[in-house]
Protein backbone atom coordinates (compact mmCIF):
# COMPACT_ATOMS: atom_id res chain seq x y z
CA UNK A 1 0.00 0.00 0.00
CA UNK A 2 1.35 3.78 -0.62
CA UNK A 3 1.02 6.42 1.53
CA UNK A 4 -1.41 8.01 -0.57
CA UNK A 5 -3.88 5.22 -0.04
CA UNK A 6 -3.99 5.24 3.81
CA UNK A 7 -4.11 8.90 3.06
CA UNK A 8 -1.72 9.85 5.54
CA UNK A 9 -0.69 13.83 5.05
CA UNK A 10 2.69 13.92 3.83
CA UNK A 11 3.28 17.37 4.88
CA UNK A 12 3.14 19.12 8.48
CA UNK A 13 -0.26 20.37 8.31
CA UNK A 14 0.85 23.26 10.82
CA UNK A 15 3.45 24.51 8.70
CA UNK A 16 1.04 27.05 6.97
CA UNK A 17 0.22 28.77 10.31
CA UNK A 18 3.92 28.56 11.95
CA UNK A 19 5.25 30.06 8.84
CA UNK A 20 3.35 33.20 9.18
CA UNK A 21 3.53 33.51 12.63
CA UNK A 22 7.11 33.80 12.06
CA UNK A 23 6.87 36.01 9.18
CA UNK A 24 4.64 38.30 11.71
CA UNK A 25 7.03 38.19 14.30
CA UNK A 26 9.71 39.37 12.13
CA UNK A 27 7.78 42.15 9.47
CA UNK A 28 7.12 43.38 13.63
CA UNK A 29 10.69 43.28 14.46
CA UNK A 30 11.69 45.10 11.00
CA UNK A 31 11.34 48.82 11.99
CA UNK A 32 13.21 47.62 15.44
CA UNK A 33 16.33 46.83 12.87
CA UNK A 34 16.13 49.89 11.12
CA UNK A 35 15.89 51.87 14.86
CA UNK A 36 18.72 50.08 16.44
CA UNK A 37 21.29 50.88 13.41
CA UNK A 38 21.85 47.19 13.46
CA UNK A 39 24.25 46.97 10.63
CA UNK A 40 26.59 43.75 11.33
CA UNK A 41 29.52 45.02 8.99
CA UNK A 42 30.47 47.86 11.40
CA UNK A 43 31.51 44.90 13.65
CA UNK A 44 33.59 44.19 10.12
CA UNK A 45 35.38 47.61 9.24
CA UNK A 46 39.28 47.40 9.31
CA UNK A 47 38.73 49.95 11.55
CA UNK A 48 36.84 48.97 14.05
CA UNK A 49 38.55 45.64 13.44
CA UNK A 50 41.41 46.98 14.14
CA UNK A 51 40.62 48.83 17.61
CA UNK A 52 39.33 45.79 18.61
CA UNK A 53 41.60 43.67 17.61
CA UNK A 54 43.97 45.58 19.76
CA UNK A 55 42.17 45.80 22.30
CA UNK A 56 41.18 42.84 23.21
CA UNK A 57 44.60 41.22 22.22
CA UNK A 58 45.90 43.09 25.59
CA UNK A 59 43.77 41.29 27.40
CA UNK A 60 46.00 38.37 28.22
CA UNK A 61 47.93 38.78 29.80
CA UNK A 62 46.32 39.79 33.17
CA UNK A 63 47.91 43.32 34.35
CA UNK A 64 49.70 42.33 37.92
CA UNK A 65 52.34 44.59 38.56
CA UNK A 66 52.29 45.29 42.62
CA UNK A 67 51.25 48.93 42.11
CA UNK A 68 48.49 47.99 40.29
CA UNK A 69 47.26 44.98 42.22
CA UNK A 70 46.96 47.77 45.11
CA UNK A 71 44.98 49.72 43.38
CA UNK A 72 42.80 47.10 42.26
CA UNK A 73 42.44 46.13 46.48
CA UNK A 74 41.52 49.79 47.16
CA UNK A 75 39.01 49.73 44.89
CA UNK A 76 37.63 46.77 45.81
CA UNK A 77 37.35 47.62 49.58
CA UNK A 78 35.81 50.74 48.16
CA UNK A 79 33.04 49.29 46.85
CA UNK A 80 32.61 46.67 49.31
CA UNK A 81 32.32 49.97 51.57
CA UNK A 82 29.73 52.07 49.55
CA UNK A 83 27.50 48.56 48.91
CA UNK A 84 27.48 48.39 52.57
CA UNK A 85 27.13 52.04 54.02
CA UNK A 86 24.75 52.21 51.37
CA UNK A 87 22.61 49.08 52.14
CA UNK A 88 22.87 50.76 56.36
CA UNK A 89 21.65 54.64 54.82
CA UNK A 90 18.74 52.41 52.53
CA UNK A 91 17.60 51.29 56.12
CA UNK A 92 17.45 54.62 57.91
CA UNK A 93 15.51 55.86 54.92
CA UNK A 94 13.08 52.34 54.61
CA UNK A 95 12.28 51.65 58.49
CA UNK A 96 10.39 54.94 59.05
CA UNK A 97 8.52 55.11 55.62
CA UNK A 98 7.82 51.24 56.09
CA UNK A 99 6.39 51.28 59.53
CA UNK A 100 4.09 54.71 58.14
CA UNK A 101 2.59 52.88 55.37
CA UNK A 102 2.54 49.55 57.18
CA UNK A 103 -1.31 49.17 57.45
CA UNK A 104 -2.01 46.37 60.27
CA UNK A 105 0.29 48.98 62.50
CA UNK A 106 -2.39 51.59 61.95
CA UNK A 107 -3.98 52.60 65.15
CA UNK A 108 -6.31 54.92 63.48
CA UNK A 109 -7.30 51.93 61.17
CA UNK A 110 -8.57 50.18 64.50
CA UNK A 111 -11.87 52.19 64.74
CA UNK A 112 -14.41 54.80 63.55
CA UNK A 113 -11.94 57.21 65.87
CA UNK A 114 -11.35 60.57 64.91
CA UNK A 115 -7.88 59.72 62.87
CA UNK A 116 -9.02 57.61 60.31
CA UNK A 117 -9.17 59.62 57.28
CA UNK A 118 -6.35 61.38 58.21
CA UNK A 119 -4.49 58.30 58.47
CA UNK A 120 -5.19 56.80 55.35
CA UNK A 121 -4.04 59.88 53.51
CA UNK A 122 -0.81 60.38 55.39
CA UNK A 123 0.02 56.91 54.10
CA UNK A 124 0.17 58.60 50.77
CA UNK A 125 2.56 61.09 50.55
CA UNK A 126 4.86 58.03 52.49
CA UNK A 127 3.83 55.22 49.84
CA UNK A 128 4.21 57.68 47.10
CA UNK A 129 7.97 58.70 48.18
CA UNK A 130 8.78 54.89 48.16
CA UNK A 131 7.60 54.48 44.82
CA UNK A 132 9.55 57.29 43.22
CA UNK A 133 12.50 56.15 44.73
CA UNK A 134 13.04 52.67 43.74
CA UNK A 135 11.15 53.86 40.38
CA UNK A 136 14.59 55.46 39.35
CA UNK A 137 17.44 52.99 38.55
CA UNK A 138 20.44 53.62 40.97
CA UNK A 139 22.54 54.52 38.06
CA UNK A 140 20.15 57.53 37.22
CA UNK A 141 20.21 58.59 40.83
CA UNK A 142 24.24 58.35 40.65
CA UNK A 143 24.48 60.49 37.67
CA UNK A 144 22.52 63.22 39.26
CA UNK A 145 24.10 62.85 42.87
CA UNK A 146 27.49 62.66 40.86
CA UNK A 147 26.58 66.58 39.70
CA UNK A 148 25.14 67.20 43.39
CA UNK A 149 27.74 65.82 45.64
CA UNK A 150 30.86 65.20 43.08
CA UNK A 151 32.82 62.50 41.82
CA UNK A 152 33.15 60.04 44.12
CA UNK A 153 31.56 56.91 46.31
CA UNK A 154 29.54 59.81 48.60
CA UNK A 155 27.06 60.10 45.58
CA UNK A 156 27.76 55.95 45.02
CA UNK A 157 25.96 55.79 48.78
CA UNK A 158 23.44 58.08 48.12
CA UNK A 159 22.27 56.66 45.14
CA UNK A 160 22.18 53.08 46.52
CA UNK A 161 20.66 54.50 49.59
CA UNK A 162 17.60 56.25 47.90
CA UNK A 163 17.25 53.23 45.91
CA UNK A 164 17.43 50.32 47.59
CA UNK A 165 15.52 52.57 50.73
CA UNK A 166 12.43 52.44 48.55
CA UNK A 167 12.97 48.75 47.28
CA UNK A 168 13.61 48.02 51.28
CA UNK A 169 10.66 50.05 52.48
CA UNK A 170 8.29 48.28 50.52
CA UNK A 171 9.37 45.38 50.83
CA UNK A 172 9.40 45.28 54.90
CA UNK A 173 6.48 46.78 54.53
CA UNK A 174 5.07 43.75 52.47
CA UNK A 175 6.41 41.25 54.88
CA UNK A 176 5.11 42.51 57.87
CA UNK A 177 1.69 42.61 56.20
CA UNK A 178 1.87 39.13 55.37
CA UNK A 179 2.92 37.78 58.95
CA UNK A 180 0.45 37.29 61.27
CA UNK A 181 -1.71 40.62 62.22
CA UNK A 182 -2.59 39.19 65.39
CA UNK A 183 -0.02 39.92 68.48
CA UNK A 184 0.23 43.00 67.53
CA UNK A 185 -3.35 44.07 66.78
CA UNK A 186 -4.01 42.45 70.19
CA UNK A 187 -0.83 44.98 71.36
CA UNK A 188 -3.01 48.20 69.68
CA UNK A 189 -6.37 47.20 71.15
CA UNK A 190 -4.97 46.71 74.06
CA UNK A 191 -3.45 50.25 74.06
CA UNK A 192 -0.08 49.75 72.95
CA UNK A 193 2.05 52.11 70.65
CA UNK A 194 2.62 51.57 67.66
CA UNK A 195 6.62 51.20 67.87
CA UNK A 196 5.80 48.69 70.86
CA UNK A 197 3.50 47.04 68.51
CA UNK A 198 5.87 45.94 66.32
CA UNK A 199 8.91 45.45 68.62
CA UNK A 200 6.72 42.61 70.41
CA UNK A 201 3.87 41.89 67.72
CA UNK A 202 5.77 41.69 64.92
CA UNK A 203 9.73 41.60 65.01
CA UNK A 204 9.97 38.57 66.12
CA UNK A 205 7.88 36.33 63.95
CA UNK A 206 9.02 38.92 60.82
CA UNK A 207 12.91 38.84 61.51
CA UNK A 208 14.33 35.76 59.25
CA UNK A 209 12.69 36.98 56.29
CA UNK A 210 13.51 40.53 56.99
CA UNK A 211 17.09 39.81 57.39
CA UNK A 212 17.01 37.67 54.20
CA UNK A 213 15.75 40.00 51.93
CA UNK A 214 18.28 42.50 53.61
CA UNK A 215 21.42 40.18 53.15
CA UNK A 216 20.05 39.67 49.51
CA UNK A 217 19.69 43.64 48.62
CA UNK A 218 23.17 44.02 50.05
CA UNK A 219 24.59 41.22 47.88
CA UNK A 220 22.93 43.22 44.77
CA UNK A 221 24.23 46.31 46.03
CA UNK A 222 27.53 45.19 45.63
CA UNK A 223 26.65 44.60 41.98
CA UNK A 224 25.24 47.92 42.01
CA UNK A 225 27.94 49.79 43.08
CA UNK A 226 30.73 48.34 40.10
CA UNK A 227 28.02 49.59 38.34
CA UNK A 228 27.70 52.68 38.56
CA UNK A 229 31.46 53.45 39.01
CA UNK A 230 30.94 54.06 34.92
CA UNK A 231 29.50 57.16 35.97
CA UNK A 232 32.05 58.30 38.44
CA UNK A 233 30.90 57.18 41.59
CA UNK A 234 33.92 55.52 42.96
CA UNK A 235 35.11 52.05 43.32
CA UNK A 236 35.92 48.92 40.95
CA UNK A 237 33.62 50.30 38.17
CA UNK A 238 35.59 53.88 38.11
CA UNK A 239 38.41 51.75 37.88
CA UNK A 240 37.51 50.05 35.26
CA UNK A 241 36.13 52.53 32.96
CA UNK A 242 39.71 54.34 33.39
CA UNK A 243 41.15 51.17 32.01
CA UNK A 244 39.22 50.73 29.29
CA UNK A 245 39.35 54.59 28.36
CA UNK A 246 43.10 53.91 27.90
CA UNK A 247 42.15 50.77 26.12
CA UNK A 248 44.30 48.97 28.37
CA UNK A 249 42.74 45.25 28.33
CA UNK A 250 45.16 43.80 30.69
CA UNK A 251 43.64 45.76 33.49
CA UNK A 252 40.08 45.43 32.35
CA UNK A 253 40.45 41.64 32.68
CA UNK A 254 42.25 41.59 35.97
CA UNK A 255 39.23 43.62 37.83
CA UNK A 256 36.64 41.81 35.41
CA UNK A 257 38.15 38.96 36.99
CA UNK A 258 38.22 40.47 40.41
CA UNK A 259 34.64 41.85 39.84
CA UNK A 260 33.55 38.02 39.70
CA UNK A 261 35.51 37.01 42.84
CA UNK A 262 33.58 39.96 44.59
CA UNK A 263 30.41 38.64 43.34
CA UNK A 264 31.06 34.86 44.43
CA UNK A 265 32.44 36.01 47.58
CA UNK A 266 28.98 38.00 48.45
CA UNK A 267 26.80 35.50 47.19
CA UNK A 268 28.86 32.91 50.14
CA UNK A 269 28.77 35.57 52.86
CA UNK A 270 25.48 36.00 52.26
CA UNK A 271 24.31 32.44 52.06
CA UNK A 272 25.81 32.24 55.75
CA UNK A 273 24.35 35.07 57.17
CA UNK A 274 20.95 33.71 55.68
CA UNK A 275 21.94 30.69 57.31
CA UNK A 276 22.93 31.82 60.54
CA UNK A 277 19.69 33.74 60.81
CA UNK A 278 17.45 31.20 59.83
CA UNK B 1 19.95 34.76 71.23
CA UNK B 2 23.05 32.78 70.82
CA UNK B 3 26.04 33.81 71.21
CA UNK B 4 26.56 33.09 66.83
CA UNK B 5 24.10 36.06 66.74
CA UNK B 6 25.55 38.54 69.17
CA UNK B 7 28.61 37.53 67.21
CA UNK B 8 27.08 38.15 64.08
CA UNK B 9 25.03 41.54 64.54
CA UNK B 10 28.63 43.34 66.59
CA UNK B 11 30.42 42.44 62.88
CA UNK B 12 27.39 43.44 60.79
CA UNK B 13 27.78 46.90 63.26
CA UNK B 14 31.57 46.55 62.95
CA UNK B 15 31.42 46.38 59.28
CA UNK B 16 29.07 49.24 58.83
CA UNK B 17 31.24 51.89 60.70
CA UNK B 18 34.41 50.82 59.26
CA UNK B 19 32.48 51.39 55.67
CA UNK B 20 31.74 55.16 56.38
CA UNK B 21 35.40 55.62 58.05
CA UNK B 22 36.84 53.92 55.13
CA UNK B 23 35.31 56.05 52.81
CA UNK B 24 36.01 58.98 54.68
CA UNK B 25 32.03 60.25 54.37
CA UNK B 26 31.34 63.17 56.81
CA UNK B 27 27.56 62.95 56.53
CA UNK B 28 27.68 66.06 59.19
CA UNK B 29 29.06 67.98 55.63
CA UNK B 30 26.63 65.76 53.49
CA UNK B 31 23.58 67.35 55.16
CA UNK B 32 24.87 70.84 56.44
CA UNK B 33 22.98 73.96 56.08
CA UNK B 34 25.52 74.69 52.61
CA UNK B 35 25.48 71.74 51.18
CA UNK B 36 21.51 71.30 51.87
CA UNK B 37 21.04 74.77 50.06
CA UNK B 38 22.85 74.05 46.86
CA UNK B 39 21.07 70.54 47.05
CA UNK B 40 17.91 71.96 46.93
CA UNK B 41 18.62 74.27 44.15
CA UNK B 42 19.79 71.86 42.23
CA UNK B 43 16.85 69.96 42.61
CA UNK B 44 14.48 73.08 42.12
CA UNK B 45 16.69 73.32 38.98
CA UNK B 46 15.20 70.42 37.51
CA UNK B 47 11.48 72.16 37.51
CA UNK B 48 9.52 72.46 35.34
CA UNK B 49 10.54 69.57 33.22
CA UNK B 50 11.04 70.92 29.38
CA UNK B 51 8.16 69.83 26.93
CA UNK B 52 8.55 72.03 24.30
CA UNK B 53 7.23 69.79 21.34
CA UNK B 54 10.52 69.62 19.47
CA UNK B 55 12.33 68.14 22.80
CA UNK B 56 9.73 65.80 23.35
CA UNK B 57 9.87 64.56 19.77
CA UNK B 58 13.48 63.59 20.92
CA UNK B 59 12.30 61.92 23.51
CA UNK B 60 9.59 59.77 22.15
CA UNK B 61 12.58 59.05 19.64
CA UNK B 62 15.08 58.01 22.41
CA UNK B 63 11.87 55.90 24.12
CA UNK B 64 11.30 54.10 20.15
CA UNK B 65 15.25 53.07 20.42
CA UNK B 66 15.01 51.59 23.89
CA UNK B 67 12.10 49.38 23.28
CA UNK B 68 13.73 48.55 19.66
CA UNK B 69 17.16 47.87 21.40
CA UNK B 70 15.53 45.74 23.89
CA UNK B 71 13.33 44.13 21.50
CA UNK B 72 16.17 43.38 18.91
CA UNK B 73 18.60 42.12 21.61
CA UNK B 74 16.26 40.00 22.99
CA UNK B 75 15.33 38.30 19.93
CA UNK B 76 19.07 37.43 18.94
CA UNK B 77 19.53 36.34 22.53
CA UNK B 78 16.64 34.20 22.01
CA UNK B 79 17.82 32.47 18.62
CA UNK B 80 21.87 32.74 20.16
CA UNK B 81 20.89 31.23 23.28
CA UNK B 82 18.71 27.93 21.58
CA UNK B 83 21.87 27.13 19.60
CA UNK B 84 23.78 27.35 22.51
CA UNK B 85 21.49 25.39 24.45
CA UNK B 86 21.67 22.12 22.95
CA UNK B 87 25.01 21.00 23.44
CA UNK B 88 24.19 22.92 27.12
CA UNK B 89 21.61 20.17 27.26
CA UNK B 90 24.24 17.79 26.99
CA UNK B 91 22.70 16.83 23.43
CA UNK B 92 25.93 16.16 21.82
CA UNK B 93 28.17 14.56 24.22
CA UNK B 94 30.09 15.81 27.71
CA UNK B 95 32.81 17.88 25.65
CA UNK B 96 30.81 20.52 24.23
CA UNK B 97 27.77 20.50 27.16
CA UNK B 98 31.12 21.68 29.38
CA UNK B 99 32.16 23.82 26.71
CA UNK B 100 29.08 25.29 26.19
CA UNK B 101 28.19 25.41 29.80
CA UNK B 102 31.39 27.76 30.23
CA UNK B 103 30.54 30.15 27.27
CA UNK B 104 27.02 30.72 28.87
CA UNK B 105 28.44 31.34 32.65
CA UNK B 106 30.94 34.13 30.98
CA UNK B 107 28.49 36.15 28.72
CA UNK B 108 25.99 35.94 32.08
CA UNK B 109 28.37 37.23 34.50
CA UNK B 110 29.57 40.12 32.74
CA UNK B 111 27.02 42.86 33.09
CA UNK B 112 24.69 44.57 30.20
CA UNK B 113 26.63 47.92 31.47
CA UNK B 114 30.37 46.36 31.53
CA UNK B 115 29.47 44.99 28.00
CA UNK B 116 27.66 47.93 26.38
CA UNK B 117 31.08 49.91 27.41
CA UNK B 118 33.12 47.05 25.53
CA UNK B 119 31.06 47.08 22.40
CA UNK B 120 30.77 50.97 21.97
CA UNK B 121 34.33 50.08 21.15
CA UNK B 122 33.44 47.40 18.64
CA UNK B 123 30.29 48.81 16.76
CA UNK B 124 30.75 52.34 17.76
CA UNK B 125 28.29 55.18 19.51
CA UNK B 126 24.98 54.32 19.25
CA UNK B 127 22.21 51.82 19.63
CA UNK B 128 23.98 49.18 17.69
CA UNK B 129 26.04 48.84 20.59
CA UNK B 130 23.42 48.60 23.38
CA UNK B 131 21.19 45.93 20.92
CA UNK B 132 24.86 44.01 21.19
CA UNK B 133 25.62 44.12 24.45
CA UNK B 134 21.77 43.19 25.53
CA UNK B 135 22.43 40.28 23.18
CA UNK B 136 25.14 38.56 24.78
CA UNK B 137 24.50 38.95 28.12
CA UNK B 138 20.73 37.77 28.07
CA UNK B 139 22.01 35.11 25.80
CA UNK B 140 23.92 33.71 28.97
CA UNK B 141 20.86 33.93 30.94
CA UNK B 142 18.51 32.53 28.40
CA UNK B 143 20.53 29.49 26.71
CA UNK B 144 20.86 28.28 30.17
CA UNK B 145 17.16 28.47 31.00
CA UNK B 146 16.83 26.84 27.60
CA UNK B 147 19.37 24.18 28.30
CA UNK B 148 17.39 23.40 31.69
CA UNK B 149 14.04 23.25 29.99
CA UNK B 150 15.45 21.19 26.94
CA UNK B 151 17.49 18.84 30.07
CA UNK B 152 13.83 18.51 31.87
CA UNK B 153 11.52 17.84 28.83
CA UNK B 154 10.44 14.16 28.11
CA UNK B 155 12.33 12.09 25.60
CA UNK B 156 9.94 9.73 24.54
CA UNK B 157 7.94 11.37 22.09
CA UNK B 158 11.85 12.16 20.27
CA UNK B 159 12.65 8.49 20.89
CA UNK B 160 9.73 7.45 19.34
CA UNK B 161 10.43 9.63 16.07
CA UNK B 162 13.67 8.73 15.83
CA UNK B 163 13.01 4.55 16.53
CA UNK B 164 10.67 5.04 13.38
CA UNK B 165 13.23 6.52 11.40
CA UNK B 166 13.00 9.99 11.31
CA UNK B 167 16.36 12.14 11.19
CA UNK B 168 17.70 13.59 14.28
CA UNK B 169 16.87 17.23 13.13
CA UNK B 170 13.54 16.27 12.38
CA UNK B 171 13.12 14.10 15.44
CA UNK B 172 14.37 17.54 17.49
CA UNK B 173 11.69 19.63 15.33
CA UNK B 174 8.66 17.48 16.19
CA UNK B 175 9.48 15.66 19.07
CA UNK B 176 11.03 18.09 21.22
CA UNK B 177 9.89 21.84 20.17
CA UNK B 178 6.57 21.78 20.29
CA UNK B 179 6.88 20.60 24.48
CA UNK B 180 9.32 23.26 25.27
CA UNK B 181 8.19 26.83 22.68
CA UNK B 182 5.75 27.48 25.24
CA UNK B 183 8.78 27.41 28.05
CA UNK B 184 11.14 29.35 26.00
CA UNK B 185 8.34 32.18 24.89
CA UNK B 186 7.81 32.84 28.53
CA UNK B 187 11.58 32.88 29.33
CA UNK B 188 12.14 35.09 26.23
CA UNK B 189 9.23 37.56 27.04
CA UNK B 190 10.42 37.77 30.71
CA UNK B 191 13.72 38.84 30.05
CA UNK B 192 11.86 41.24 27.44
CA UNK B 193 10.58 42.86 30.22
CA UNK B 194 13.83 43.32 31.99
CA UNK B 195 15.64 44.36 28.94
CA UNK B 196 13.57 47.24 28.14
CA UNK B 197 14.51 48.44 31.38
CA UNK B 198 18.01 47.80 31.03
CA UNK B 199 17.69 49.33 27.53
CA UNK B 200 16.92 52.78 29.59
CA UNK B 201 19.57 53.11 30.54
CA UNK B 202 22.24 51.27 28.80
CA UNK B 203 22.86 55.00 27.13
CA UNK B 204 25.13 56.63 29.79
CA UNK B 205 28.25 55.10 28.44
CA UNK B 206 26.83 55.59 24.81
CA UNK B 207 24.79 53.13 23.61
CA UNK B 208 22.26 54.36 22.48
CA UNK B 209 19.02 55.32 24.11
CA UNK B 210 16.50 57.59 26.65
CA UNK B 211 20.14 56.49 28.61
CA UNK B 212 21.84 58.23 26.02
CA UNK B 213 19.61 61.25 26.07
CA UNK B 214 19.32 61.46 30.19
CA UNK B 215 23.62 61.69 30.22
CA UNK B 216 23.83 64.26 27.37
CA UNK B 217 21.60 66.69 29.10
CA UNK B 218 22.95 65.95 32.61
CA UNK B 219 26.49 67.15 31.15
CA UNK B 220 24.83 69.66 29.78
CA UNK B 221 23.61 70.82 33.15
CA UNK B 222 19.89 71.22 31.08
CA UNK B 223 18.69 69.56 33.89
CA UNK B 224 15.04 70.13 33.03
CA UNK B 225 15.39 68.04 29.50
CA UNK B 226 16.49 65.94 31.98
CA UNK B 227 13.73 65.51 33.93
CA UNK B 228 11.78 64.83 31.12
CA UNK B 229 13.57 62.05 29.98
CA UNK B 230 13.29 60.43 33.78
CA UNK B 231 9.47 60.93 33.69
CA UNK B 232 9.44 59.17 30.32
CA UNK B 233 11.72 56.87 31.66
CA UNK B 234 9.54 56.48 35.18
CA UNK B 235 6.09 55.94 32.25
CA UNK B 236 7.81 53.69 30.30
CA UNK B 237 8.94 51.36 33.42
CA UNK B 238 5.15 52.04 35.01
CA UNK B 239 3.37 50.76 31.62
CA UNK B 240 5.88 47.66 31.24
CA UNK B 241 5.23 46.74 34.60
CA UNK B 242 1.01 46.90 34.17
CA UNK B 243 1.34 45.58 30.57
CA UNK B 244 3.26 42.69 31.98
CA UNK B 245 0.83 41.99 34.88
CA UNK B 246 -2.21 42.47 32.55
CA UNK B 247 -0.71 39.98 30.27
CA UNK B 248 0.09 37.77 32.64
CA UNK B 249 -3.38 37.30 34.55
CA UNK B 250 -4.92 36.82 31.39
CA UNK B 251 -2.31 33.72 29.91
CA UNK B 252 -2.97 32.45 33.57
CA UNK B 253 -6.44 32.52 34.27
Amino acid sequence: MTREALAIPVRDPAAVPRLLLALGIIILLWPGFKLTEFDPSVLFEERSLDTMARFVGTFFPLESSAEFLRLVARSTLETLAIATAGTALAMLIAWPLALVVTRTLSISRIGPGPGFALGRVARLPARFALMFFRSIPEIVWALIFVRAVGLGPAAGVLAIGVTYGGMLGKVYSEILESNDARPATALLEAGGGRIAAFCYGMWPMALPELVSYSVYRWECAIRASVIMGFVGAGGLGQQMELSMRMLNGGEVSTILLVFLLLVMLADGVSAFLRKVTA
Amino acid sequence: MSIVHWLVVCALVAATWASFAFLALDLGQLFSAEAQLQMWKYVVSFFPPDVSSDYLARVGQGTLETIAISAIGTALATVFGLFIALPAAGRWGALPRGVARLVLNFLRSIPELVWAALMVFAAGLGPFAGTLALAWHTTGVIGRLFAETLENTPPEPTQALRLSGSSPALAFIYGTLPNVVPQLIAYSLYRWEINIRMAAILGVVGAGGLGQLLYFSLSLFQQPQAMTVIIAMLILVVVVDGASAWLRQRLVN
